[in-house]
């Protein structure tokens, strides 16, 4: 057993891959909460989109990945935060609108430049091997930032997130949180969607938020347990990537699979089983 | 020195005018009961004095030892979602954010805020259930609590009642002439229910497209909006004397 994982962990790519992916479940699945009560589960699948499509961008101008995708990422997501307000184009049209143009230009771009197809892979479904020495330090300096912020914020997170209404009239800038929540959330999708795909980043947000509300009953505890779920389901997730040589992303998603369905069945046993036994 | 005065205030809404040249001022400890047509700027008013929307002409003036954010305020329902995971204690806690400004944690005075108001409104024994597997009336209560807790100088209540059984209506509205007697909360209350408002209410404003009342419940029986809105409700000698049934003077 341990000379698995000092096996495991004698790849520095992999122990890179693997601290990276526990801060960014964490960061994601803290925001997450958030996002999946106020409705914008989808806004982390078109961000990862638009972020598909400003690394497609990086790559053919040979430009640095994360310096180039973070800002059109940010932009993008006070862009659908401000799309969702107006009425004129529903949130879920906005971001549907907005992923699928990201991502048939990022398509056109690599097509378009030479000897990218295992690139255009390694974007949609993500690969461990993307995070360089460069990059790890960003990604743990800016999840970093993230968990701080959501910490610092997260009263206010709550009362927005509970009750937009009630926060506008006592004086809360809702909008300003809203904005800090889609930045922090911008951030979480572009360093994690190296690592977990386009296509998959987006379960990240969604899973632990889902499953944890399975069982608890208070706002706390459903953010402490989706932190703690994340965490535990990226590591089992990069053992059975390594085990069986299979994705990682697509690993961790699968144990975050696995993982709600086992709750689904606490909380359904828990609802069924009178209180007074 | 009134508490909140009204000074010839126009809102509009969606480019339309809703309220023109509103006057109307409420002292410390009055209970205000606002009733209107659907559409006649009841939510609109509300607004304007939670600072939400800026009145077209005139202005809302508060006075001097009540800030903007001084205001306690119980929304419409519609705005909480059904499947939230919060406990009622987390939720009445947050009412305590409007006086934290830019920090970031409560302080201990916060929290014995939230719990003596808890204890006001007998709600301390579900204080660890979950919001969501409440009933109506206790969900309104605890929306209550959490006003109260950002405020015991003014609450503002929209449609408190709505949607409560007969029951649950009257303990609201008995909670409510209890915040407002016994704790001088002033209150001010949109309501539906005219029959409620005119026997709770020491003060009515009537919104209405042509003319708007304002003064004192006795005074609004006698009105001739108010008899057309409550129809025979009105129990004074004359209209038992006449045996009248609905819209008609009393000047």
């Amino acid at each position: 057993m341990i000379e698995f994982f000092s096996e495991m962990l004698s790849y520095g790519f992999l122990t890179r891959a693997i601290g990276v992916g526990v801060l960014v479940s964490l960061c994601a699945a803290l925001l997450g909460v958030s996002l999946v009560l106020k409705r914008y589960s989808m806004i982390g699948d078109g961000l990862s989109h638009v972020g598909f499509g400003a690394l497609a961008i990086a790559a053919a101008l040979n430009l640095a990945p994360l310096q180039v995708a973070i800002p059109i990422v940010i932009v993008a997501a006070f862009l659908l935060l401000r799309l969702s307000e107006s009425s004129r184009i529903k949130g879920d049209a906005a971001i549907a609108i907005i992923s699928s143009g990201a991502l048939a230009i990022g398509v056109l771009i690599t097509s378009l430049s030479e000897g990218m197809n295992t690139d255009l892979n390694n974007y949609l479904f993500g690969s461990i091997l993307a995070i360089t020495k460069s990059d790890a330090v960003l990604c743990v300096i800016l999840s970093l930032i993230v968990i701080v912020m959501f910490i610092f914020f997260y009263n206010k997170i709550f009362a927005v997130t509970f009750d937009e209404n009630f926060a506008k009239a006592t004086g809360t800038n809702a909008n300003i949180y809203n904005m800090i929540i889609a930045l922090l959330t911008a951030l979480t999708i572009v360093i994690g969607m190296r690592i977990m795909g386009t296509l998959l980043i987006s379960s990240l947000i969604i899973f632990p938020a889902l499953t944890s509300m399975r069982v608890c009953k208070t706002f706390k505890r459903v953010v402490i347990l989706s932190g703690v779920l994340s965490v535990i389901c990226c590591i089992f997730g990069f053992i059975l990537s390594y085990m069986y040589d299979t994705p990682a992303g697509a690993s961790i998603v699968v144990v975050n699979i696995a993982a709600f369905l086992l709750f689904s069945l606490f909380g359904l046993i828990q609802t069924k089983i009178p209180k007074n036994l | 020195m009134s508490l909140l005065k009204c000074d010839n205030v126009s809102m509009s809404y969606d480019g339309k005018t809703v309220i023109s040249g509103l006057n109307f001022s409420l002292n410390s400890g009055e209970y205000l009961c606002v009733v209107g047509e659907n559409g006649s700027g009841k939510s609109t008013l509300m607004k304007g004095i939670l600072g939400l929307m800026q009145p077209t002409t005139g202005k809302i003036v508060f006075s001097d030892d009540l800030k903007q954010n001084q205001i306690g305020y119980l929304p419409q329902q519609s705005g909480i979602q059904k499947d939230f995971p919060a406990s009622v204690w987390e939720v009445v806690l947050s009412g305590c954010l409007s006086s934290r400004g830019l920090r970031p944690f409560y302080t201990k005075a916060n929290k014995e805020t939230a719990y003596k108001t808890m204890e006001r409104l007998n709600i301390l024994n579900i204080r660890h259930k979950c919001f969501r597997e409440l009933s109506g009336g206790q969900q309104q209560r605890v929306l209550l609590a959490r006003a109260l807790s950002s405020s015991k100088k003014l609450v503002l209540l929209d449609e408190p009642v709505t949607g409560l059984d007969p029951i649950s209506s009257k303990e609201m509205y008995y909670i409510i002439n209890e915040i407002n007697k016994k704790d001088k909360v002033t209150v001010i209350m949109v309501s539906h229910d005219i029959i409620s408002a005119v026997d709770h209410a020491d003060h009515i404003l009537h919104l209405c497209e042509k003319d708007a009342f304002f003064g004192k419940t006795s005074q609004y029986l006698h009105s001739e909006l108010g008899s057309r809105f409550l129809f025979s409700n009105c129990n004074c000698d004359i209209c038992k004397r006449t045996n009248c049934a609905k819209g008609h003077r009393h000047d």
